[in-house]
């Protein structure tokens, strides 16, 4: 165990990148994850590694396409308008393959929004908001501690799986202090023979998303993806499941909206309450059979989120006898309050 | 057989640069000469195992397929952003943008501006043929004024859509580049500039200079409606008053 230091979310996050091997990031100014470009311009040159800041989001992440088919560890971040920009790289990133981590620490949206913490991209980022059939996997970190724990992941996950990591956090997470201890490297190494390095002693390598003929090549290409998440899907479901197993009442939450969520389970069971949190750690794949287990005894399911209800498709599609669903969220940066939390469930047993 | 040959050796052949295999553009398209250039280019040097090239989106979209050489697919107008990641990550590689002309001065004119700002080393071919070939022949920035398209069937108004965009122009505004030069292809003199051209832009980036910028005015017979011979002279009388050819930087320190 290393010591305990005091970090921001956005800087925790910098650092285990560079733990976990990162060397290469490429971003754009936006609020409120400026503290992770700014971390990384002063850090990564004392490693050896090269920051940039490109002349916009679609750039940044187009120099991650480019350096990742180099065969580096390369990062960037952004915030939700930013985010939007991002998904034509997404797409093209998915479709040659190519392994990388973007964070999103969103905020109010639609549009400039404001610049508090929301959870109004959950759509956006289990969805997939760029062109064609694919999939990124989704972590969401609920503490400084987790920022970095799960950067260090990411790097891992999207290396052995050719695919776009996406860690998803909030504003208040970002700029949140906390101590946390960082992470150790995992250590792990990835081969990649298929990236761009110059073609010595080799066939070139290629990479490209295109594939026009024969007319049945791109299908193939998207079925092999398809096997590919489906691997991830029943190997990589992440959650926490806090009270669960004796809950009558389960709240579903993720990132900060978790946390409020774990106050109130601890105030009602104080009370008496049979409460509990099922908190996801990945939004994709969603882990669907730990939740459909944590809600068995749940008489009510009560969906929390900073949006006007996005994750609760996902909640509604995964539990048996889903009219238990119920849905509290505040939106445009504001907050889900432990007292309402405790109020709505205390009146489900009235 | 053998002993017979052996006093001969070859003086002209296919570059080790060029994959053997027929390309998919129209007879009289300039990209072809452009591809062929550069595989010879790259033979020249010996860096064809360094060597990688950024594909546009565009009738030039296949260019890995025919060049010998590791190649990278990009988004329409981000070649050079993905040029610059390639290259930030293994500066040793020796890294071609080749854009066409709505990838470079359309939807990329962004990606374009500010690696050429920032001086990445790297090399960018600018396919100038006045159209949009791959989607059937739309108006580019670079179309001439008057010059029918699919999107300007009345002619190209420069009071409607502005002036065709002067690509080396507005790079030489900027401090980093090193090099910049417009040619053409449209007949063999020409053709043989154009390759001491590329020749330079490739040595600048071998010896870690910094950006290269070479503008190729080209043919689209296809979508000119034009038939070989009328699209090279048609470069020649009306592209050329229009896109002076030349250098407009060649900095040496």
């Amino acid at each position: 165990m290393g010591k305990q230091i005091l970090m921001k979310g956005n800087e925790a996050l910098g650092e285990a990148a560079i733990i976990a091997g990162c060397r290469f990031y490429f971003g754009y100014p936006i609020t409120p994850q400026n503290e992770i470009p700014a971390y990384m311009s002063r850090r990564l040159p004392e490693v050896g590694g090269t920051f940039l800041q490109a002349e916009s989001e679609i750039a940044a992440v187009n120099m991650v396409f480019g350096a990742s088919a180099a065969g580096a560890r390369v990062m960037t971040s952004t915030s939700s308008p930013g985010m939007s920009l991002k998904q034509e790289g997404l797409s093209y990133l998915a479709g040659a393959k190519l392994p990388c981590v973007v964070v999103n620490i969103m905020r109010g949206g639609p549009g400039l929004g404001n610049i508090a913490g929301a959870q109004g991209d959950y759509f956006q980022a289990t969805r997939g908001g760029g062109n064609g059939d694919y999939r990124h996997i989704v972590l969401t970190p609920a503490s400084v501690q987790e920022m970095a724990e799960l950067t260090v992941l990411a790097f891992d996950l999207a290396d052995e799986y050719r695919i776009t990591v996406l860690i998803l956090g909030d504003g208040y997470l970002g700029q949140i202090s906390e101590a946390l201890t960082l992470p150790e490297p995992t250590g792990k190494v990835f081969e990649k023979p298929w990236a761009l390095t110059g073609a010595k002693g080799r066939e070139p390598n290629k990479i490209a998303s295109l594939k026009l003929v024969p007319d049945h090549v791109l299908e193939e290409m998207n079925l092999s993806l398809e096997r590919t998440y489906n691997e991830i899907s029943s190997r990589e479901c992440r959650s926490e499941s806090y009270l669960t197993e004796d809950a009558e009442y389960l709240l579903v939450a993720y990132g900060t909206s978790s946390r409020i969520c774990r106050a109130a389970v601890n105030e009602l069971r104080e009370e008496g309450v049979k409460a509990g949190l099922f908190r996801l750690i990945t939004a994709w794949p969603f882990p669907a059979a730990a939740l459909k287990r944590a809600s068995l005894k749940a008489k009510k399911i009560l969906t929390v989120e900073m949006s006007l209800g996005q994750m609760i498709e996902d909640v509604r599609l995964s539990v048996d006898n889903p009219e238990r669903v119920d849905f509290y969220g505040r939106s445009g940066g504001m907050l889900p309050e432990t007292e309402e939390i405790k109020r709505r469930i205390k009146a489900y047993g009235n | 057989m053998e002993t017979k040959t052996k006093n001969y050796k070859y003086v002209y052949n296919r570059p080790e640069s060029l994959v053997d295999k027929q390309t998919h553009y129209c007879p009289g398209c300039g990209h072809g000469i452009v591809h062929k250039l550069l595989a010879e280019i790259l033979d020249e040097f010996g860096v064809r195992e360094r060597a990688i090239v950024v594909a546009p989106v565009g009738c030039s979209v296949l260019i890995y397929d025919y060049m010998n050489i590791d190649g990278c697919e990009s988004a329409h107008g981000r070649a050079p952003a993905v040029a610059t990641g390639l290259k930030r990550v293994n500066p040793d590689s020796i890294v071609i943008s080749y854009q066409g002309d709505g990838d470079l001065l359309a939807i990329g004119t962004a990606e374009t501006i500010h690696a050429a700002n920032r001086g990445e080393n790297f090399t960018t071919i600018f396919i100038n043929n006045a159209i949009y070939g791959m989607t059937g022949g739309q108006m580019a920035p670079t179309t001439m004024v008057g010059q029918i398209t699919a999107t300007t069937p009345y002619g190209r108004d420069p009071m409607d859509v502005g002036f065709p965009i002067r690509g080396c122009e507005l790079i030489n505004s900027l401090e980093r580049p090193v090099f910049i030069e417009r040619c053409s292809i449209h007949d063999f003199k020409n053709t043989l500039k154009t390759k001491k051209a590329i020749k330079k832009g490739i040595k600048n980036q071998i010896e870690g200079k910094g950006y290269s910028f070479i503008e190729i005015l080209s043919t689209c017979p296809t979508n000119w409606g034009m038939k070989p011979q009328a699209a090279a002279d048609w470069v020649k009388d009306a592209m050329v008053p229009y896109y002076p050819l030349g250098n407009f930087r060649d900095r040496q320190e």
